[in-house]
């Protein structure tokens, strides 16, 4: 039988504590100092009321110095109390932290048992086990390694605003990555936010131009992530930045190119409502403030075709530069905070309420433009078919989404924000007649619930609680078929513009982003959080933050909130001299290793990799979960304080063999 | 042995989901046989079926306690891991002879102590229906040399 004489010299204290009487009514302490001693590697055991007042501390760090103990167990309550304050003692009377162990005879022992004598027996046998583990714990130090101090935030929304700014405004420099020639965003197309009614362009463009400004954020607009690679501290990171074929610096917005360019398209900032030239800007308050080429849709830079924008009459500061070459910017950064935003489920998906067959049924963030003082029609609602105000006018709540068919999972806000529709568009028309039609209204969220009734109020609004089943667009009036489940009636119902609350979906690209960067996606596509409640904005690679509607849908409120969460993580980490991880982690017997592979696989983290043939564990990136113990088929991986030769002699002392 | 001696329990206990509500069951002071003992350990992913066998030899049954599916493992998803691997074993021990319901698996949170009692006194009160197990492999009469007996 295996036993504690198979490592010499361990001189282990043990300490049973009362705890008053929640531990003494039921366990005989002194009889479990009597037994324990009784163990070959026990040379000191002790009882006593408190162990973890200060004499039941000192009582602790008398022995470690005068029996020169190895380590040591405290027999007490749950290790989730005072693990780390008997820690701590031990550390004090320079025991290694690791050779402190904690014996849980309270919350599984006395307080869950009225037998004493069993309730003692099993003390005995819990000590024994904590004693048998302490022997064979390694003393060990957390591994430090160095960390780059910069952050890299990825999309530049709101949250990546928010999150680039927090961070930058701490003294750390930012690189914030957007795809798109201007950052901004969702939020910079809507016309009003919810419950306020305040301005989307008035809160955000002041941020846009902090972002411009700011000394420590370099702005990479028209830019995506190739590969990440590293860990936390020390992520290295490959940008392509596209050409933009405008010099930012030198352009001074004269608008004589667009005047010029003789190319139109339908303009993405207006959802396809309008038209813009090959050569534009997104929209006015674009940040970086300068046009750029969209070269598919640029008739091209020979003088013969056109070229017209680059010619020095148009383009006074020669600002317009054919040459511009797409680049490969590389960084080292410490922290990721992801902030891909969402998109609107595609309409044509639901070709039951043909969005994009008929040209009254658009989508809401088609109606957030038509809203817009600043969007194609100046912000007075015209139908785009024939530019006629409407007068009667139809919210369909969840298009898309809560259907099984298509999004199954509630996107949050589109209650709040057809509401919000409805009381815009009533102030623009106040003899509209508005209808909506909802499965239930989810206002969640502070003071939503009063502004669905300010909105009833004062505009009118039909409420309908039913499912639409077929929209279609006839001698220029919408007609909607469905049923009305309270009264259980079939409605058919004739309006002029239809407005569909698509479903949020996460950006497409954020698949393959999340595998460059190996973190998690939950079964919508949306990023995973480590834990929703431990660890809400952190993803399951250490030093990447998660921030805003990719990681689930969510209004402009919780986005900012969980922007500035992550940001507050991310600096928890830049502010560090040193990044410490926890040493408990895989290690790998290289004689035993067969190079299989199966630890790699199963590896959440990344953190193994094969070195020579050989299975290497990064202990940066280690966890010390032990998924990869339980499957090496070798026994070649073991965890560093849990071990099977542990876990195996523990066992043993649990069923009193030892 | 004697059928009134309550059946022994060993238990794998996550440190973040199980054990904690263990815990919990004992900061309310629920009340369950003090015939079950348990280790800690990081992760259900972890526990490898060797040590569970193992424990099968020194008790009547084996509880292991993870994390709730399909979220809530601290590592991603090791409570999926041990499933795939419970699934495995029970079907192992079937063929060895052995009533699978003697290893359980149950997702236990840490908020909930009701369920780790109630799951204990459960459990314990199968096992006693099922009776003792004498499962060793260094145990004579077991003239196979493997770990299996037949319970019929």
């Amino acid at each position: 039988m295996e036993s504690s004489l198979t490592k010499k010299k361990e001189k282990i204290g043990v300490f049973v504590c009362h705890c008053g009487r929640n531990i003494a009514a039921t366990v005989d302490a002194k009889r479990v100092v009597e037994e324990i001693l009784k163990h070959t590697a026990v040379v000191h055991a002790e009882d006593y009321d408190y162990v973890c007042s200060d004499p039941g501390q000192e009582l602790i760090e008398t022995a470690i110095k005068e029996k020169r103990l190895t380590g040591v167990v405290v027999a007490a309550c749950s290790p989730s109390l005072h693990e780390t304050t008997f820690r701590e003692t031990v550390k004090r009377a320079n025991l290694n932290i690791y050779k402190c162990e904690i014996a849980n005879i309270r919350e599984q022992d006395s307080w869950v048992h009225e037998d004493k004598e069993k309730a003692t027996e099993k003390a005995i046998k819990l000590t024994k086990s904590a004693v048998e583990k302490v022997i064979r714990n390694e003393a060990l130090s957390p591994v430090k390694v160095g960390l780059y101090k910069k952050a890299l935030v990825i999309g530049g929304g709101i949250a990546g605003i928010r999150a680039a700014l927090d961070i930058a405004d701490a003294g750390f420099p930012v690189v914030l990555v957007e795809k798109k020639p201007t950052i901004g965003g969702r939020m910079a197309q809507l016309a009003e936010t919810f419950p306020t009614l305040d301005c989307a362009s008035c809160i955000l463009t002041p941020l846009m131009s902090a972002v411009a400004h700011h000394p420590n954020i370099k702005l990479l607009t028209l830019s995506e992530i190739m590969d990440v690679e590293g860990y936390v501290g020390n992520f290295h990171v490959r940008i392509k930045k596209h050409p933009r074929y405008v010099e930012p610096d030198k352009c001074n917005l004269c608008n004589e190119c667009v005047d010029i360019c003789p190319v139109a398209v339908p303009s993405e900032f207006d959802e396809g409502l309008s038209l813009r030239k090959a050569i534009y800007i997104p929209f006015p308050q674009a940040v970086p403030s300068s046009y750029l080429i969209d070269i598919d849709a640029c008739l091209g830079t020979s003088p013969l075709i056109c070229g017209k924008c680059a010619e020095p009459e148009v383009c006074g500061p020669e600002a317009v530069n054919f040459d511009d070459q797409e680049e490969i910017i590389e960084e080292d950064v410490g922290v990721i905070i992801v902030a891909t935003g969402y998109e609107l489920y595609n309409p044509t998906n639901l070709g039951e309420y043909g969005a994009d067959v008929y040209p009254d049924i658009i989508t809401s963030l088609q109606f957030e433009r038509l809203l817009s003082p600043s969007g194609p029609t100046e912000g007075i609602p015209k139908r785009p078919s024939d530019e006629k105000i409407p007068k009667k006018i139809a919210f369909i709540h969840c298009a898309g989404s809560r259907d099984e068919r298509h999004q199954p999972y509630c996107s949050h806000i589109c209650c709040t924000y057809s509401a919000k529709h409805a009381l815009i568009f009533k102030e623009l028309v106040p003899d509209a007649e508005i209808h909506s039609f909802y499965i239930d209204i989810r206002a969640v969220g502070k003071n939503y619930e009063d502004f669905i009734r300010r909105v009833q109020e004062e505009t009118g609004i039909h409420y309908t609680r039913g499912k639409v089943s077929r929209i279609y667009e006839q001698n220029g009036k919408v007609k909607i078929f469905g049923v009305d489940t309270l009264l259980d009636k079939r409605i058919e119902l004739e309006v002029d513009m239809a407005v569909l609350a698509l479903a949020m979906v996460p950006s497409p690209a954020i698949q393959d982003l999340a595998s460059k960067m190996r973190i998690q996606i939950d079964g919508n596509n949306f990023l995973q959080e480590l834990h929703p409640k431990l660890h809400p904005v952190e993803s399951a690679t250490s030093g990447i933050f998660l921030a805003g509607a990719a990681q689930s849908p969510k209004d402009i409120q919780d986005t900012v909130a969980q922007a500035s969460a992550s940001a507050s993580k991310a600096l928890g980490i830049l502010t560090q001299e040193k990044i410490s991880h926890i040493p408990t982690v895989a290690t790998v017997d290289e004689d035993h290793c067969s190079g299989c592979n199966l630890c790699i696989s199963i590896c959440p983290y990344g953190a193994i990799k094969l070195v020579d043939e050989i299975a290497h564990v990064e202990e940066v990136l280690c966890e010390g979960c032990g998924a990869c113990v339980s499957t090496c088929p070798s026994g070649a991986i073991d965890l560093r304080n849990h071990t099977d030769e542990q876990v195996g002699v523990m066992l043993k002392a649990l069923a009193g063999e030892i | 042995m004697e059928d009134e001696i309550e059946p022994r329990i060993i238990a794998f206990l996550c440190q973040w989901c199980g054990y904690q509500g263990a815990d919990m069951a004992g900061t309310s002071r629920l009340k369950y046989p003090p015939s079950i003992v348990s280790i800690q350990v990081p992760c259900s992913g972890r526990i490898k079926m060797a040590h569970v066998l193992e424990a099968l030899t020194k008790s009547e049954g084996v509880l292991i306690a993870g994390c709730h599916v399909p979220n809530d493992c601290h590592y991603v998803s090791g409570n999926f891991k041990c499933l795939k691997r419970v699934t495995l074993l029970k079907k192992l021990l079937e063929q060895m002879g052995v009533d699978p319901a003697r290893v359980r698996l149950e997702w236990i949170s840490a908020t909930e102590g009701k369920k780790f009692a109630r799951v204990v006194r459960g459990f314990t009160h199968e096992l006693e229906e099922l009776g003792p197990l004498n499962l060793d492999h260094t145990n004579p009469n077991d003239s196979n040399g493997l770990l299996g007996v037949n319970e019929k």
